[in-house]
C-alpha cells in the first residue's frame, strides 16, 4: 500500500486546490472523496433522461487566481461560454433592466438618468470598499492577539489600504461595513427593478434578508471576487460548473495527487491525541501524518473525530455555528425556449421584483415555512450550448430564495408547496413555462444536506455572516486552520474566507501547512 | 414526621431559602438561631458554641447537614468514558463502591469546581458539588451514550465527622469497621437505605451518610442516640470552616472562583495553580482542557496556591500578601487561629515564584480590629505543607476506639 | 442679553447640558415649546389625581455621575428599583421573575432544569459585556479617520480596552455586538419563553425584530446602566419619570440658569457660517455665544436650519439617518388593580415588567407586520404599574398601569396615521391585556395612546423613535449621528448637539448631554466644575 504525506477529505473546489497546491510543495497526497466525481457542488448531474443540470452552484464569480493560475485552469480545459455574463432583472410586464459588465457597469432598459448617476456613484464606492476586502481572502485570518504569528506586515500594508481609500471613503465605510443593504440601496436609488436584484445578489445563498444589520458586507463579498479574470464579473463556465470541477482534478491528478473516488470517511483515527490517518466505511484504515477536512467543520467535529477527542467548551463552539442553509436548487426540464417576456436567456435572469420582495420572502423561512412569492435566479446552460439538453429543449436551472432549512411539517409535503410558489412566480414572468415542463427537480435545503452533505443545506459548511467570519470562522479560536487535534486541518468553505466555488480556502490552509511545516 | 412538600409548586418564592429535609431537628438545636443561605437552603452557621462545635470534630462526633450540596446523577453506558473526559482524574482507577475527590476543566484548563464522585454501580455516578453545572454537564455529554440529572433535591445527606464517628457508627448499629477512606458501603435502614462513604470535609476520622428525604428525621434521631454516649453534637458551617482550614481543604467561591461565574478573567485558576495538578492523569486519554494543561505544565502557571504559617495569633483573613514588606505577591483567602496546631495557619494564593520563598520574606498585612479600632500588623509568614493537621486516626481502617 | 448658550429643549440631555455649564459660570438660557418641560422624559397629569409616566417609563441607564455632580437627589430625584416581571404564557401559567437569585432559579426550572443553570452564566456573560461599554458612555468617541492627537490617543485608550481582554473574551465580544438576539440565546437557552423574556431589552425602541443580527448590542444597550451599582437592574423614578427632569430643572435654577417654555423655536439664527441664537414661533429672539440643541439631528438640521448653510454631504447623510420609530405607549389610569388570572394571589410578578409574548417567533412576527408598515395584530407589550411600589402617583388603591407597545410603524401603509387608527392600535392592546386580566378593561378611569404620531407630534421625536435615531452600528460611535460629526459638534460653527442623537444614544441616560457639555467647555477652555469622569469599574 502507498503511503500518503497528506490525506485530504473531500474532492471538492478547496480540497483539490489544498491537495493540488501540497503535492507541488512535495507531498504526496491522497484525496478522498465519498461521491463518484469529485467537484462537490460543482458537479453537473442528469436530473431527467437526456437533461443535465449545471451542478448546485451554476455560475462562476469566486474563482481564486491563486487557484486558477496555480493549477492552470485554462489548460486543463476550462473555458467560458461567457466570461462577463449580462444579468436580467426580469419584470413582469416586459420592462426588464438589464446589467452589463462586471458587477452592472452599464445599465440597459428603461431607467432615469438620477439612477444611472446614482447606481454608478454606488458601484464604485461598494467596488473599492469590495477591493480593500479582497487581499483579506487571500490570506490566513489574523488572530486578534498579541504575539500569534500573524502576518503583522500584510495586515498593516492591507490595513494602510483600507485607510489611503481616502477620507470621505474611509468613513463610509467603517459607516456602512454592518450597515443592511435594504437601507442602502433605499438611501441611494429608486428603481424598484435594480434595488430588487442587488438586495437579491447582497443575499444570495445567506440567512439573511435585505434589511438585516450586516447584509450589506455580503454583496461586498461577492464583488470581492472575480471569474475569468474581471473583478466582480460572473462567468459560465463551458460545459457547466462541472468543468470547473474536472479541470481541478485534471490539474491535481496531472500533479501527482491521487484521487479516490467512493472513498468514505467515516472516522478520523486519532492516537496519542494526533490524528494520524482515517477510517473509511468499509473499514479500511489509510495513514497519513496530515490529514485535512476539506468538508463541513460540524461534520468534522461532531462526526469524524467525535467528542471524547475534543474538549466540551470547543465542541459548544461548534454545534453553535450557524449554518442554516436559505436557498433552494430547481432544475427544469423544458420541452422548448420559454420566453420571460423577452428577456434575453443567455444573461442570468434574476426574479427580484423589489428589496421588498426579497425581504418578504425570507419572512417564512425563519419560522420554517416556505415564502408564497420565492425569488430567483436563473441560467439556462442549454441556451449557450449543446450537451444539457436535447436539441430545441432546454434546461432551467434556478436557484429560488428562500427556502426552510428545517420546516415545520412533512419535508414532502413543503417540497411541493414550494415547487407550486415558485412555478407560480415563474408562471407570472414567463406565462406558458408551466405548460413546456417535461421533468421538474426541487432540492430543498435538507435535500442538498443529503446530498452535498452540506449541513444544513447551506452552500458555505457554515453560514457566511459577520460573526462567523474572519477570524471567527468556523469558531472562535481555531480560525487559522489548524486544529486543536495535532495533524487535522481545515479547508473547506467553512473556513476562511468562505465558499462560492473559489479554492480559496483550500489554498490558504495549504499556505499555513507549508509555513508551519517550515517553522 | 415527614417532611411537609409544598402542593402548588408556582409558590416557591413564599420561601427563597428553602428548608432542609433536617430542619425540624436542625431547627429545635439551634440555640443561638443563627442561619445563613448556601445554595438556596438555610443552613446553621453555629448551634450553640463554635468552640464547642469545634472540638466535638476533633475530639468526639459532629453532624453536619450537607443537604444544600449540588447532586447530580450520571448514568449510562458510556458513563466511565463521560467522566474521564469531563473530569481531570482517571475514573477507570475507581471502582465500584468508591469515591473520588476530582476537578473539572474548562478547554483553557481553568478550573469550573471541585467536588467528589461516588461510584453507585457499574454505569452509575454521582457528582457531589458546591455549584451549578447543568448546562456543562449535559453539554459534556453530546456524543456519550450518558443521562445527567439533577437529583439535589432526592438525596438527604449529613457529614458524620470525628474520632469517635466508627463507634457512634456501630452503636447505631451500622458497621463501618472495615471501610476504608473513599470507599462506600450500603445498609437496610428504615425500610430503605443507606449509604455511608468514608469521606469528609475536616480532615479527620469521618464518614457521609446519604439516604433520601423520608428517611433524614429518623436517621437524625439514631444518630443522636446513638451518639449520646460520646457527646455527639450538630454543628455549623463556622465550626467546620475552622476545620477544614486546618485539613487545607478548599472551598469553591471562597478560596477560587469557579470559572463560569468570574465576571474577571484574571480571578480563574488552573489545577497547577491551587496545588491540585496530583490529580491530572495525563496518559486516560483526552479529557476537556487536557491540551491547555499540557501548555501550562511546559510553560508554567502564574500563581501557586499554598499553606501559610503566619508569626503570632492574630487571625490574618482576606489580607495581602506582600513580599520585603514591599510588593503585593498574594493574598489570604482562609485563615484561622487553629485550636488543634497552635499555630496562625492560612490558605493564599501567591505569585510564582514567590510560593517557593526560601528566605522568609514573606509579610502579612493585617488590619485587626479591637475595639472599633484596626491595629495595622505586618506579620511573617512561612509557606508550610498542607494538610496543618493529618492524624492517624483520619486512614487509619479499622479505625482505632477512641 | 446674550446669553453664553442657548439650548433647545428641555429634555433629560438639554437639562443636563444646561446644568453643566450653568455650573461652569456659563449663562444659559433653555427654550422648550412645550408649557412644560422633560421632553420625553415626563410626568403628567391628564386624569385627576393620576401622574403618568407619558414616554419613558422605567429608569437604570441615568448615569449615577451625573445624578451626583448635578445634586439631582438633593433636587428631589428618588430612584426605586422594582421587583418581580412576568411573561404569560399562551397555554395559562407564566414565567416570573425574582431579584432573589434562587427564587428566580426555582421558577425558571419550573420550565427548565437546564435553563435555570444556565441563567448565572448567561447573566455573567453580558455582564462581562457591560463592564466593557460603561467606561465609554461618558466619553466622547474619537473620529478613527482623523490624525489629531486626541482622536489617536482615544484610539489608542479604546485599543487598551479591547487588548486587555483575552483573545478568546474578544471573540466573544465581536461576536457579541454582530449577532442576533435570537441566535445569541439559543447558545444559552432551550425554552421558548426564557428567551423570550431575554429578548426584551433587545428589541426595545428598536426596529428590529429579535432575529436580526445587532440586537444583541440592543439588549446590552438596555443592560448596561444600574440601579445603585445592580448592573442591569431598572427601577422607576419616585413621582414618575418626570421627576428626572424636575430635579435637572431644579438644579439647573439653583447654578443660575433659566428655562423657558411655551417657547418652540422657529429658527436656529445662522450668520457667517456661525449660530448666534434662535428665532422663538412668536417672532422673539433669544441670542447667545453658542446654541445647544437637544432635539435629534434630522429636526435640528433639516427643520431649524437652511440648509443653504450645510455642507451637502453632512445634509445628504442627514437625510439618510435612520429614525424609524417602532414603538406606541399606552398610559392608562385604572379604577383598580387588574387580577391576572395566571398569577397566584399576592405573588409579586405584578410589582415589575409584564409581558404577553411568550416565544421570539411572536416577537419576530409582530416585528415582520412593521416592515409591511403597519402595528403589530399581536404586539408586543411592556406592561408596568409603577404605582404597585410608587405610593405617589395615584389615589390610593387606584393604579397607573404603563404598556409600551411594540411595534408600531411611522406611518400606516405609507400613510400618516388616522384617529381610527389609533383607536384601532389601543384596542388591539388593551384586549390582549384583557385576555390575561379579564375585567381590565372595566377598570380604566382614563387613557393615554401615543402612537409614533403622537410622540412626534409632542415630544418632538422625528417618526417616533425613542432613542433619537436608531441604534445599529452604523448610528453608534463615531458613526453617530453623522460618521465625521460624531462630537457634539456640528458643521455650523457655534451649533451644537446635545440629544440622543448622538453618542452614547437613547434611553434616559444624561450622557449625551453631559459629554456634549464636556466638549463645549473644552472648545473654550473653561475648567469642567463638578463634572465626574465615568467611576472606575472595579
Amino acid at each position: 500500500m502507498p503511503s500518503y504525506d497528506v490525506i485530504v477529505i473531500g474532492g471538492g473546489t478547496n480540497g483539490l486546490a489544498a491537495a493540488h497546491r501540497l503535492q507541488k510543495s512535495g507531498r504526496k497526497v491522497l484525496v478522498l472523496e465519498s461521491a463518484a466525481t469529485p467537484g462537490g457542488a460543482a458537479v453537473g448531474h442528469e436530473f431527467a433522461p437526456g437533461f443535465r443540470a449545471p451542478g448546485l452552484a451554476h455560475i462562476a464569480n469566486m474563482i481564486d487566481p491563486r487557484v486558477a493560475s496555480g493549477m492552470a485552469l485554462d489548460r486543463q480545459g476550462l473555458s467560458y461560454v461567457a466570461a462577463n455574463l449580462t444579468s436580467t432583472a426580469v419584470s413582469a410586464t416586459g420592462d426588464h433592466l438589464v446589467l452589463e459588465g462586471a458587477a452592472g457597469a452599464v445599465l440597459k432598459g428603461n431607467i432615469s438618468d438620477a439612477d444611472r448617476k446614482a447606481w454608478a456613484d454606488l458601484r464604485r464606492q461598494l467596488l473599492t470598499f469590495a477591493g480593500a476586502l479582497a487581499p483579506f481572502k487571500a490570506m490566513t485570518a489574523p488572530r486578534v492577539a498579541k504575539g500569534v504569528g500573524n502576518e503583522y506586515m500584510r495586515l498593516a500594508k492591507l490595513g494602510l489600504g483600507v485607510r489611503m481609500m481616502g477620507k470621505d471613503d474611509f468613513r463610509e465605510f467603517l459607516r456602512m461595513i454592518l450597515i443592511n443593504v435594504y437601507d442602502v440601496l433605499n438611501d441611494e436609488l429608486t428603481d424598484s427593478r435594480l434595488k430588487g436584484l442587488l438586495a437579491f445578489d447582497a443575499t444570495l445563498g445567506t440567512w439573511l434578508g435585505p434589511r438585516s444589520p450586516n447584509s450589506l458586507i455580503q454583496l461586498l463579498n461577492r464583488f470581492a471576487g472575480e471569474a475569468a479574470g474581471n473583478r466582480a464579473a460572473i462567468a459560465l463556465p463551458k460545459g457547466g460548473m462541472g468543468s470547473v470541477a474536472a479541470a481541478m482534478a485534471r490539474a491535481a491528478t496531472e500533479a501527482g495527487v491521487t484521487i479516490r473516488t467512493g472513498a468514505r470517511v467515516e472516522a478520523l483515527i486519532v492516537e496519542e491525541d494526533r490524528t494520524t490517518g482515517v477510517r473509511l466505511d468499509g473499514g479500511e484504515e489509510l495513514r497519513a501524518p496530515t490529514v485535512i477536512s476539506a468538508i463541513s467543520p460540524k461534520t468534522t467535529f461532531l462526526n469524524l473525530v467525535g467528542a471524547r477527542h475534543l474538549d466540551t467548551g470547543m465542541m459548544n463552539r461548534i454545534r453553535h455555528m450557524k449554518s442554516r442553509g436559505g436557498a433552494a436548487k430547481l432544475h427544469l426540464a423544458l420541452k422548448a425556449a420559454p420566453d420571460f417576456r423577452g428577456a434575453d436567456l443567455k444573461s442570468r435572469l434574476v426574479i427580484a421584483p423589489s428589496e421588498e420582495a426579497v425581504e418578504l420572502a425570507f419572512n417564512a423561512v425563519k419560522y420554517g415555512e416556505v415564502p408564497d412569492r420565492p425569488v430567483m435566479e436563473i441560467v439556462l446552460p442549454s441556451a449557450h450550448e449543446p450537451g444539457f439538453a436535447p436539441d430545441g429543449k432546454h434546461v432551467v436551472s434556478a436557484i429560488v430564495q428562500f427556502a426552510p432549512h428545517a420546516p415545520k411539517g412533512d419535508p414532502d409535503g413543503i417540497r411541493l408547496e414550494y415547487v407550486r410558489n415558485t412555478l407560480g412566480m415563474l408562471e407570472e414572468h414567463a406565462p406558458g413555462i408551466g405548460d413546456l415542463i417535461e421533468h421538474a427537480e426541487m432540492m430543498m435545503p435538507y435535500d442538498i444536506e443529503a446530498r452535498y452533505g452540506m449541513v444544513g443545506g447551506n452552500w458555505h459548511h457554515g453560514e457566511l455572516s459577520v460573526e462567523q467570519m474572519l477570524f471567527l470562522r468556523p469558531i472562535a479560536g481555531i480560525a487559522q486552520y489548524q486544529t486543536p487535534l495535532a495533524g487535522l486541518w481545515l479547508a473547506s468553505a467553512g473556513t476562511h474566507p468562505g465558499g462560492g466555488i473559489s479554492g480559496a480556502s483550500g489554498w490558504n490552509a495549504a499556505e499555513r501547512i507549508i509555513k508551519e511545516a517550515r517553522a | 414526621m415527614r417532611m411537609e412538600k409544598l402542593t402548588d409548586p408556582r409558590l416557591h418564592y413564599l420561601t427563597p431559602l428553602r428548608q432542609t429535609p433536617f430542619h425540624p431537628r436542625t431547627a429545635a438545636a439551634n440555640r443561638m438561631n443563627s442561619w445563613g443561605p448556601w445554595g438556596g437552603y438555610t443552613t446553621a452557621l453555629v448551634f450553640d458554641d463554635e468552640a464547642m462545635e469545634y472540638t466535638a470534630i476533633r475530639n468526639a462526633a459532629s453532624v453536619y447537614d450537607l443537604c444544600p450540596m449540588v447532586k447530580y446523577r450520571v448514568r449510562g453506558r458510556e458513563a466511565l468514558a463521560y467522566l474521564n473526559r469531563l473530569t481531570v482524574r482517571d475514573v477507570g482507577k475507581l471502582s465500584v463502591g468508591g469515591v473520588q475527590y476530582t476537578i473539572w476543566c474548562d478547554d483553557a484548563g481553568k478550573i469550573i469546581d471541585d467536588g467528589t464522585l461516588f461510584r453507585l454501580g457499574e454505569d452509575e455516578y454521582r457528582i457531589c458539588c458546591q455549584e451549578r453545572h447543568l448546562p456543562w454537564l449535559l453539554d459534556s455529554a453530546f456524543g456519550f451514550d450518558v443521562e445527567i440529572e439533577e437529583v439535589t433535591e432526592e438525596i438527604a445527606a449529613l457529614s458524620l465527622q470525628g474520632p469517635c464517628t466508627a463507634m457512634v457508627l456501630r452503636a447505631a448499629g451500622f458497621d463501618v469497621a472495615g471501610l476504608k477512606p473513599f470507599r462506600m458501603a450500603t445498609f437496610p435502614f428504615d425500610g430503605g437505605e443507606l449509604m455511608i462513604s468514608r469521606t469528609g470535609f475536616t480532615g479527620d476520622l469521618g464518614y457521609e451518610l446519604w439516604t433520601t428525604p423520608d428517611h433524614a428525621l429518623p436517621l437524625w434521631d439514631l444518630l443522636f442516640d446513638a451518639g449520646a454516649p460520646w457527646g455527639i453534637r450538630p454543628i455549623g458551617s463556622n465550626a467546620l470552616n475552622m476545620a477544614r482550614v486546618e485539613a487545607g481543604f478548599i472551598i469553591t467561591n471562597l478560596d477560587f472562583v469557579p470559572v463560569h461565574q468570574a465576571v474577571r478573567e484574571d480571578r480563574v485558576r488552573s489545577p497547577f495553580e491551587m496545588g491540585l495538578d496530583w490529580l491530572i492523569s495525563w496518559d486516560k486519554g483526552h479529557f476537556t482542557g487536557r491540551r491547555a494543561l499540557k501548555a501550562e505544565g511546559e510553560k508554567g502557571s502564574e500563581w501557586a496556591f499554598v499553606g501559610l504559617d503566619i508569626e503570632g495569633n492574630v487571625s490574618a483573613e482576606h489580607s495581602l500578601i506582600y513580599h520585603d514588606k514591599k510588593h503585593e505577591v498574594g493574598h489570604i483567602t482562609g485563615a484561622v487561629w487553629s485550636p488543634t496546631c497552635k499555630r496562625n495557619i492560612a490558605l493564599a494564593h501567591l505569585k510564582r515564584p514567590y510560593h517557593a520563598d526560601k528566605n522568609g520574606n514573606l509579610w502579612v498585612e493585617v488590619y485587626a480590629m479591637r475595639e472599633l479600632q484596626y491595629v495595622k500588623l505586618m506579620l511573617k509568614a512561612t509557606v508550610c505543607q498542607r494538610p496543618f493537621f493529618k492524624p492517624a486516626r483520619r486512614t487509619a481502617t479499622p479505625p482505632g476506639a477512641f | 442679553m446674550i446669553y453664553d448658550a442657548v439650548i433647545v429643549g428641555a429634555g433629560h440631555n438639554g437639562l443636563t447640558a444646561a446644568c453643566y455649564l450653568a455650573r461652569a459660570g456659563l449663562k444659559v438660557m433653555v427654550v422648550e415649546k412645550n408649557d412644560w418641560v422633560g421632553g420625553a422624559a415626563v410626568s403628567r397629569e391628564l386624569y385627576p389625581g393620576f401622574t403618568y409616566s407619558n414616554c419613558s417609563y422605567v429608569s437604570s441607564l441615568f448615569r449615577p455621575e451625573i445624578m451626583r455632580d448635578l445634586e439631582l437627589p438633593k433636587h428631589g430625584l428618588q430612584v426605586l428599583p422594582y421587583e418581580g416581571g412576568a411573561v404569560f404564557m399562551e397555554g395559562g401559567d407564566y414565567l416570573g421573575m425574582h431579584r432573589d437569585h434562587d427564587a428566580n432559579r426555582r421558577e425558571i426550572a419550573r420550565h427548565s432544569k437546564r435553563d435555570a443553570e444556565a441563567y448565572d452564566r448567561y447573566a455573567r456573560d453580558v455582564l462581562r459585556h457591560c463592564r466593557f461599554i460603561r467606561p465609554m458612555l461618558l466619553r466622547t468617541a474619537p473620529d478613527p479617520s482623523s490624525f489629531r492627537p486626541r482622536d489617536l490617543s482615544e484610539l489608542a485608550w479604546l485599543g487598551k480596552q479591547i487588548f486587555g481582554l483575552s483573545e478568546m473574551a474578544m471573540y466573544d465580544m465581536i461576536r457579541f455586538w454582530t449577532m442576533s438576539i435570537a441566535d445569541y440565546l439559543d447558545e444559552y437557552f432551550e425554552h421558548p419563553t426564557v428567551k423570550a423574556y431575554q429578548a426584551v431589552a433587545s428589541i426595545i425602541g428598536t426596529a428590529l425584530g429579535p432575529m436580526s443580527p445587532g440586537t444583541a448590542y440592543v439588549l446590552l444597550h438596555h443592560a448596561m446602566g444600574d440601579v445603585d451599582g445592580n448592573v442591569g437592574a431598572w427601577g422607576f423614578a419616585r413621582g414618575g419619570m418626570g421627576s428626572i427632569t424636575k430635579a435637572l430643572t431644579a438644579s439647573l435654577k439653583a447654578a443660575g440658569g433659566e428655562v423657558r417654555t411655551g417657547s418652540g423655536v422657529e429658527k436656529i439664527l445662522v450668520k457667517n457660517g456661525r449660530a448666534y441664537g434662535v428665532v422663538l414661533e412668536n417672532g422673539d429672539e433669544v441670542l447667545g455665544k453658542r446654541v445647544v440643541s437637544n432635539m435629534d439631528v434630522k429636526r435640528t438640521f433639516l427643520k431649524h436650519v437652511d440648509e443653504a448653510d450645510l455642507p451637502g454631504a453632512f445634509v445628504k447623510r442627514v437625510k439618510a439617518f435612520k429614525i424609524r420609530g417602532s414603538s406606541g405607549k399606552l398610559n392608562i389610569a385604572l379604577d383598580r388593580a387588574p387580577k391576572f388570572t395566571a398569577l397566584p394571589e399576592g405573588s409579586p410578578y405584578v410589582k415589575g415588567d409584564m409581558h404577553f409574548t411568550d416565544s421570539i417567533e411572536k416577537m419576530e412576527r409582530a416585528y415582520d407586520d412593521w416592515k409591511a408598515g403597519h402595528y403589530s395584530q399581536d404586539p408586543f407589550q411592556d406592561m408596568m404599574i409603577p404605582t404597585m411600589i410608587d405610593p405617589t402617583m395615584t389615589p390610593p388603591g387606584k393604579h397607573f398601569m404603563s404598556c409600551f407597545v411594540q411595534y408600531a410603524s411611522p406611518k400606516i401603509e405609507g400613510r400618516d396615521w388616522t384617529d381610527e387608527d389609533r383607536d384601532g392600535f389601543a384596542k388591539t392592546c388593551l384586549d390582549q391585556i384583557e385576555k390575561y386580566a379579564p375585567g381590565f378593561k372595566d377598570s380604566i378611569l382614563h387613557y393615554e395612546v401615543r402612537t409614533p404620531r403622537e410622540l412626534e407630534k409632542e415630544v418632538g421625536l422625528t417618526e417616533g423613535n425613542i432613542f433619537q435615531g436608531e441604534l445599529t452600528f452604523d448610528q453608534l460611535l463615531f458613526n453617530r449621528p453623522v460618521p465625521g460629526c460624531a462630537q457634539y459638534r456640528s458643521p455650523i460653527q457655534d451649533l451644537w448637539i446635545c440629544g440622543s442623537s448622538t453618542h452614547p444614544g437613547g434611553g434616559v441616560m444624561g450622557a449625551p448631554g453631559r459629554n456634549a457639555a464636556s466638549e463645549i467647555l473644552r472648545d473654550i477652555k473653561q475648567p469642567k466644575k463638578d463634572m465626574s469622569e465615568a467611576y472606575a469599574v472595579l
